[in-house]
């Protein structure tokens, strides 16, 4: 995988060679090839469950790999834990900043290695250190005694940074860092980043945004389906064309059900949002479902797709506009209401949202429609479980038997549990957020069967998924959504994967 | 970062070997049989099982108690004395299970008691329960004990403030506010509808020790049995699941203080019939005593996970404990630490327990 442009001195700083990472029913990551030379931005290009995140896990001793080989300075190590990697040099930065919001800016850059004698912390010091650092940035202008979380998430960013970089990092991996920042802020990073490069620092830059990439990057892997599916790509002579088809093309075919025709799944309209805002987040959604019909929406991770469904559901008050189920229009910001209209949702995390995971199976199948089972509030366990039972045969939940606890079961039939509280509440409308997440390809292709069953029998349905293809493959109608707007709304047949990625990443078509 | 690997070690080893398609329907009926057994399973860790450290643990006392103080212990009246004392503070425990069952926490309820007990023994009060019927009395503690449980319910679910500060506060207030009805006296009970009522016997039995009986029975049946109950152990086993699953979890928490708070209010009627007094200083420590018996009897504190049954074993231990330490002459002091012992003792094996469970 060596690029033959390379200079002959500049050897590589870290090298990864076959790593594989196996999560129950998926596996993660299938030997992943990345060779990172010092100096340089690497950019790591990949769709939604790629192995991005995986990877940098690993990189970072959060995860073990369960095979493969690691090289630091062309010398094999082994990363047991996340101190060995930061001992070495490899400093993280995630999405979500790890800061402790309430200690000053300089107390988190000392955070793990405070200057100390017996105990009593050197303030003095501390702060220097931490405005030095700030210094070599070029933020001198953050006050290094001010607490944290009163700063923007941009200053935060500069922070970590500044943290990474107390440690003598030779190697930065930066997730998505320009999520939370605006345009200038981003330029302000790039040369930050360019500052740090130049000092021989090597910089791991993973990026949706294409244009970030062809600015910052020197070079590109591209992983898919959790390998390496290109390496050393160099940034300038790599047309977008190339890097998006690498990123598409596919190795597992997904199994998706037979839309019917066009003319038959006009139902009436069930669920009807229009001018839907949540401050901040998304405004202006108008959306339409008929009976029978399956919309998607597409957008990146923190685009407001999974905020659009949670407000419409009531989980989230909206500023402005209105849900109607079958021309009654809902409570705003009421579960309950749209419960009881015949909506339900499966949420985005399936287990801290979706489930009563100490409880058996049967309960949080019923749990939406105990009123059904009880009289007086009397429950009726027994037929409880008949109802349930019926209901996970058919959905084919394995292992079978209804008193398990949902905690034991994988996730793929975690997330048929989550459906099935929804069949037995024979809801009008369903909304579908990550249906397939952490879910293993055999479960995937039978939730997508039971999604169009279930749009056949005239229920409206939308789903919101990071996975292009599943939303093209499954939906009658795709709308693109991109920083909390629509740009996009058509048949789902008449549109590709690299035009939608096209959307979501530089809003123009290319 | 040492958590991220735990989880994914855990979901590994939960991970099921996918059966082949043609085994299914074989699968299935052994899978069922499976369902059967574990539910009888369930049923032995469930019932006896869980409780039998507490059983042993009840069987230990008395027969401290027996070999102590023979006779003095084992006699029919002693045990009608241990149950008439643990009525009480059974009636505010079981309660207490619903609320931390439900993921709340309630410091509140020997203060609720306290005021409930000198408001339905005033002056007012017991003329107009003269006046009127001795039922007065009664409908005053229980409105009084609602009206807080509304209050707690309230600020904890829709001002957002925990409930450990709200209880804090209502402990504070609540006995305050006794203290300032009753101007730090103590309110003696003429009315003699009342008192008559609350003294009687059934079949020997005293009518306090089937009032907690009747409260721990339905207590049993409402956890258990009903979509209250369910609820309950959902709002507190993952709050979020169950809101985006139709519940109301915020008017589902104000009902589970509003019922402890209605718990505490009959608890007052029995302790001012027992005492034939309202006071401000009545039920103090109640909340240690009422969580102590909760917690050793195996509801989980943070809630999802609630047994009555142990909590009535819970108080038993404790009443019976207290019972044996004031035989044998022993102070408050001396009983204090045993208590203390016997709660970290449970609170332990309990933990080993239930690591077991999840490991299996």
């Amino acid at each position: 995988m060596t690029d033959p442009t390379t200079p002959a001195h500049s050897s590589p700083l870290l090298e990864m060679r076959g790593i594989v990472k196996r999560f129950p029913g998926v596996l993660a990551l299938d030997g992943v090839e990345l060779e990172v030379r010092a100096g340089e931005v690497h950019c790591l290009l990949g769709q939604n469950g790629a192995g991005k995140s995986t990877l940098i896990k690993v990189l970072s001793a959060s995860y073990l790999p369960d095979d493969g080989e690691i090289l630091w300075d062309g010398e094999p190590v082994a990363l047991a834990t996340p101190q060995a990697a930061m001992t070495i040099g490899i400093s993280t930065i995630y999405q979500e900043l790890d800061l402790v919001p309430d200690l000053s800016v300089a107390e988190n850059i000392s955070l793990g290695h405070e200057l100390s004698t017996v105990g009593f912390s050197h303030r003095g010091r501390t702060n220097q250190r931490a405005r030095d650092l700030l210094a070599r940035l070029g933020h001198a202008e953050i006050p290094a005694t001010r607490s944290v979380g009163r700063l923007s998430p941009a200053a935060q960013q500069i922070v970590s940074l500044a943290r990474a970089l107390s440690h003598d990092t030779r190697l930065l991996v930066l997730d998505e860092p320009s999520a939370v920042l605006d345009q200038a802020e981003v330029s302000n990073l790039f040369r930050v980043i360019r500052e740090l490069t130049s000092q021989g620092v090597a910089v791991v830059y993973i990026s949706h945004r294409l244009e970030e990439i062809r600015q910052i990057g020197d070079r590109i892997t591209v992983l898919k389906d959790g390998s390496t599916v290109a390496t050393g790509l160099p940034v300038e002579d790599t047309p977008t064309s190339d890097l998006i088809r690498l990123m598409t093309g596919r190795s597992i075919e997904y199994v998706f059900p037979p839309r019917r025709d066009a003319a038959s799944h006009v139902g009436d309209v069930v669920l009807e949002v229009s001018g839907l805002e949540l401050a901040g987040v998304f405004s202006g959604v108008n959306l339409t479902v008929h009976a029978g019909e399956i919309v998607g929406l597409a957008g990146l991770v923190g685009a407001g797709r999974s905020e659009i469904i949670e407000t419409l559901y009531g989980a989230r008050r909206p500023a402005a506009g209105t849900v109607a189920v079958s021309g009654q229009p809902l409570r705003r910001g009421s579960v309950s209401a749209a419960v009881r209209a015949g909506v339900g949702l499966c949420p985005e995390e399936r287990k801290s949202q979706g489930l009563l995971l100490d409880q058996a199976v049967y309960r949080n199948i019923t749990v939406s429609s105990m009123g059904r089972f009880s009289r007086l509030g009397l429950l009726d366990s027994r037929a409880e479980r008949r109802s349930a039972r019926q209901v996970t045969d058919s959905l084919d939940v394995r292992p079978a038997g209804v008193d398990r606890l949902v905690r034991l079961l994988s996730g793929g039939n975690q997330q048929k549990v989550v459906l099935a509280r929804w069949l037995l509440r024979e809801c009008r409308v369903l909304l579908l957020d990550e249906p397939t997440r952490g879910v293993d390809v055999g479960a995937r292709t039978e939730i997508y069967a039971l999604v169009r069953s279930l749009a056949d029998a005239g229920v409206a349905v939308v789903v919101v998924s990071s996975e292009v293809e599943e939303v093209l493959g499954l939906a009658d109608r795709v709308l693109v959504v991109r920083e909390g707007h629509v740009v996009h709304e058509g048949p789902a047949d008449e549109i590709d994967e690299s035009r939608v990625l096209d959307l979501v990443m530089e809003g123009e078509v290319a | 970062m040492t958590e991220h690997r735990t989880n994914a070690d855990t979901s590994a080893v939960e991970n099921p070997v996918a059966p082949s398609p043609g085994s299914v329907a074989v699968e299935r009926a052994a899978a069922a049989d499976a369902d059967r057994q574990s539910r009888s399973q369930s049923i032995m860790s469930g019932s006896v099982g869980r409780n039998l450290g507490l059983v042993v643990a009840l069987v230990l006392i008395c027969a401290a108690g027996v070999i102590t103080t023979g006779d003095r212990f084992a006699s029919v009246d002693n045990v009608l004395t241990i149950l008439r004392l643990a009525s009480t503070i059974g009636v505010v425990s079981i309660g207490m299970t619903f609320v931390i069952t439900g993921g709340g926490f309630d410091l509140s309820v020997g203060a609720i008691l306290a005021l409930s007990s000198v408001w339905a023994t005033t002056f007012a009060t017991q003329n107009m329960a003269e006046d009127t019927h001795w039922l007065i009395m009664v409908f005053a503690a229980l409105a009084v004990g609602a009206a807080c449980g509304v209050v707690n319910g309230v600020l904890i679910a829709y001002g957002k403030v925990v409930p450990f500060i709200t209880t804090l506060a209502m402990l504070a207030a609540a006995r305050g506010l006794a203290e300032i009805i009753s101007e730090r006296r103590t309110q003696i009970v003429s009315v003699d509808g009342f008192r008559d009522a609350f003294s009687s016997d059934v079949l020997g039995v005293p009518l306090l020790v089937i009032i907690f009986l009747l409260v721990a029975a339905a207590g049993w049946v409402l956890l258990n049995r009903t979509t209250f109950g369910r609820r309950t152990l959902a709002v507190g086993g993952n709050p979020e699941a169950a809101r985006l699953a139709g519940i109301n979890v915020n008017r589902h928490t104000v009902m589970l203080y509003v019922l402890v708070g209605l718990c505490c209010g009959l608890a007052a009627l029995m302790l001012v019939s027992r005492t034939t007094t309202g006071s401000a200083t009545h039920g103090l420590y109640y909340e240690l005593d009422a969580i102590a018996a909760v917690v050793i009897g195996g509801t989980l504190l943070s809630g999802g996970r609630g047994t009555i049954v142990g909590t009535v074993f819970g108080v038993l231990i404790f009443a019976t404990l207290s019972n044996v330490f004031t035989l044998n002459n022993q102070d408050t002091s001396t009983q204090a630490v045993a208590k203390g012992l016997i709660i970290v003792v449970a609170v332990l094996l309990q933990q080993r327990l239930a690591r077991r469970a999840t490991a299996t």
